[in-house]
């Protein structure tokens, strides 16, 4: 094969090209539009979702428990699959070449994307050529993050989300708020509504009992399923050393894209991969028990390349940097590219609990949503307002402990939001405020001068002993908390008093 | 040349240098490669039968192969037009009175669509997770469609393709055949985290389980 020399020349000046990249986000999925204290403060204040949410995390949290503590070699599965992630990302370039030689030799069609844009438009070029104006689509993060859909109503095609969770979301031109469960933050008397509002064929005698619910999305999505031409699915596990994909789902709609329609698009965030087919038994045990507290998720399916007189005859895979090289960048950060999206850290956050996944604004909520989305999306100076996600977290340490991967988030929570401060270019309140504080501690005389200011603090707390509101900078703190009024005596000031004197 | 692919591999390896860790990944495969009971054991089997059970499957345990006429027919009761796979045994639909269509040459979906149900065998059971699973290459299982749309599976397992764990199981499948792993009938947990069973996949889940009775 000869190498023509412009051809040549373009690919040294590409490699030399080739630094770790931020993810494009033409849709905004990686960020919302407010700072997370702002966010947050509007969700607190919505009971509905503070009891739908507590209701959830609760039901979850305890099936969990319970299905992890039937494995008694749980600690040794989760550092399994610790080592795994670590082993694939110091060779992730390889193993994925040699995803690509696995797929290809097998009949399928490997695609590269560098940002969100570049991915949505593989898939739209991919779905014309088929001449067809609809896809089913299984749950994906990846295609969420790009903002596929859009990008393919743009194109006249219409995207048929088929999880029931996404569906609802699609129905109610909702945003997700949880990876596994992105309705969680709805009820199902407010899922009634809307399958009664948006289903043009439904039942109006439609009750709010969950198993009728799930019937009128099954008959809802039946003949779209029976008739599609095209079906996109996201990744659970990509085996390197295989070619073989995986998807993990409960209730069918996965098995359906994933067999009926004669064209299959696959897109993938290139850190989904593991090295090896073994590796699958150390996954299928972490991630069902995890994601949803079952011992098994009722479907996986598995597939290599293209199957002759079986499922989809045309296979195409996209494989998506989005921002990923720059998480792989960091010897820490990278961890967060370990996680495989089973939500158990949402489900057992304090914060998330009470805020629900819509106040991070990212389409990835929670604690390892707060150190990925900074992460992928980078911190542009003190008013992005991922720059304030890593502050969503009391550092409690329940997160870890859920993790099925051991990914360290307290630790990568501290990094972020050290990350966040260098991104300042100018002093924040909390500059300001440790600066003060340092010149203030200096000296006794200094000091003592300080605490006189105190008494302010209380007339500023009122009677009610709080204080709620303060101006910039101290703002920075008020925004997120409440401060407890000044105690009427310092600790030197009641010395002073009881002992005489300094 | 494909300009996306050079610069994501160069971007990735950059990174992958700059983010090294500083001594190389050893994997410690310390959890356990095989379950409590061996494979084909009264035990292992018996826990099977447990954990489809607590995933809402309805077993019948057989002594052996001539009584599963007896309960495949049972399971499908009043069934008129039923699937099977090319090379499913004939003894199996022995008891059998309604049509039998076999895959061969494949139905359409439209067909698959108007019958009652599907009877398969399966590669490997998981006693650990009620899972069995289908490998499409093998003629008693068949295509993965057959599976799917229909309404009723009815699925026949031996002891001797009953394992205790999910290694075990990995390590007895073909990667590069289509495999679905199945642990009850299709279900939901969308709707405030509860467990509904039957969505779009068969909504009704049968297996026969099939020797290592345990003497009692």
């Amino acid at each position: 094969m000869s190498v023509h020399p412009g051809r040549a020349a373009q690919r040294s000046r590409t490699v030399e090209l080739g630094m770790p990249t931020v993810a494009s986000d033409p849709h905004r999925h990686l960020r919302g539009t407010e700072s997370f204290p702002a966010a947050a403060h509007k969700a607190l204040a919505d009971t509905q979702l503070r009891r739908n949410l507590g209701h959830a995390t609760r039901t979850i949290r305890a099936k969990r428990a319970g299905v992890v503590s039937e494995v008694d070699d749980w600690e040794e599965l989760r550092r399994a699959g610790e080592a795994i992630k670590a082993d694939t990302m110091a060779r992730l370039p390889e193993l994925l070449v040699e995803l690509e030689s696995q797929v290809t030799a097998r009949g399928g069609v490997v695609h590269w994307a560098r940002d969100a844009e570049e991915a949505n438009r593989i898939v739209v070029d991919l779905v014309r050529g088929t001449g067809a104006d609809e896809v089913v689509k299984v749950k994906s993060m990846a295609t969420q993050e790009t903002g596929l859909n859009e990008a393919l109503e743009g194109a006249g095609i219409a995207a048929l989300e088929t999880d029931l969770a996404e569906l609802i979301v699609q129905l109610s031109h909702d945003r997700p708020s949880h990876f596994l469960v992105p309705a969680i933050h709805r009820n199902r008397a407010e899922i009634r509504e809307i399958f009664l509002r948006e289903m043009p064929d439904v039942d109006p005698s439609l009750t709010d009992e969950p198993r009728r619910l799930a019937m009128a999305a099954r008959a809802h999505l039946r003949r779209k399923f029976l008739a599609a031409k095209v079906g996109i699915s996201g990744v659970n596990f990509a085996v390197a050393d295989t070619g073989t994909i995986s998807v993990v789902e409960s209730e069918g709609n996965g098995r359906m894209c994933l067999t009926l329609p004669e064209t299959l698009i696959t897109v993938m965030g290139v850190e989904k991969l593991v090295p090896t087919w073994a590796d699958l038994e150390v996954f299928l045990q972490l991630l069902p028990r995890s994601s949803t507290g079952e011992r098994m998720n009722p479907y996986t399916s598995t597939w290599t390349g293209v199957t002759p007189g079986d499922g989809p005859q045309a296979f195409h895979l996209v494989l998506l940097d989005n921002g990923r090289s720059n998480v792989l960048a960091d010897r820490d950060g990278r961890q967060a590219l370990h996680c495989i999206r089973c939500s158990a850290c949402l489900n057992v956050c304090p914060v998330y609990e009470r805020t629900g996944g819509h106040a991070y604004g990212s389409i990835y909520p929670g604690p390892i949503g707060a150190v990925l989305s900074p992460q992928l999306t980078g911190i542009d100076g003190p008013d992005d307002v991922n720059a304030s996600l890593p502050y969503a977290s009391s550092l409690c340490g329940a997160c870890f402990d859920a993790c099925p991967v051991r990914i360290d988030i307290p630790n990568l929570l501290v990094q972020q939001r050290a990350a966040a401060v260098d991104a300042h270019t100018r002093p924040t309140g909390q500059d300001v405020a440790m600066q003060a504080a340092a010149i203030a501690m200096t000296t006794p005389g200094r000091f003592k001068l300080a605490e006189r200011a105190l008494g302010v603090g209380r007339v500023l707390a009122g009677r009610k002993g709080r204080i709620t509101s303060l101006p910039w900078p101290a703002s920075g703190w008020t925004n997120a908390r409440d401060l407890p009024a000044p105690p009427a005596e310092t600790f030197r000031q009641w010395w002073a008093r009881t002992h005489g004197g300094d | 040349m494909d300009v996306a692919r050079e610069e994501v591999l160069a971007r990735l390896r950059s990174a992958r240098d700059a983010g090294a860790p500083p001594t190389p990944v050893v994997v410690p495969r310390k959890y356990r490669p095989a379950g409590r009971y061996a494979p084909g054991s009264a035990q292992a089997v018996a826990r099977l039968d447990e954990t489809l059970t607590d995933y809402r499957a309805t077993v019948t345990r057989v002594g052996s192969e001539a009584d599963v006429a007896a309960a495949v027919a049972a399971f499908l009761g009043s069934a008129s037009g039923i699937v099977v796979p090319p090379g499913l045994p004939a003894e199996w639909l022995a008891g059998f009175v309604g049509e039998v269509h076999r895959d061969t040459p494949p139905l359409t979906v439209d067909a698959l669509d108007h019958l009652d149900a599907v009877v398969t065998g399966a590669a490997v059971a998981i006693a650990d997770t009620g899972t069995f699973v289908l490998d499409s290459g093998s003629p008693d299982q068949g295509r993965r469609v057959i599976t799917l749309v229909p309404d009723h599976h009815v699925c026949v397992i031996r002891a001797a393709d009953v394992v205790c764990s999910v290694p075990e199981a990995i390590a007895r499948l073909d990667p590069t055949r289509p495999l679905t792993f199945v642990s009850g009938p299709s279900a939901t947990s969308d709707i405030e985290l509860d467990r509904v069973e039957g969505v779009h996949g068969p909504r009704r889940l049968d297996v026969v389980l099939v020797g290592a009775l345990t003497r009692s």
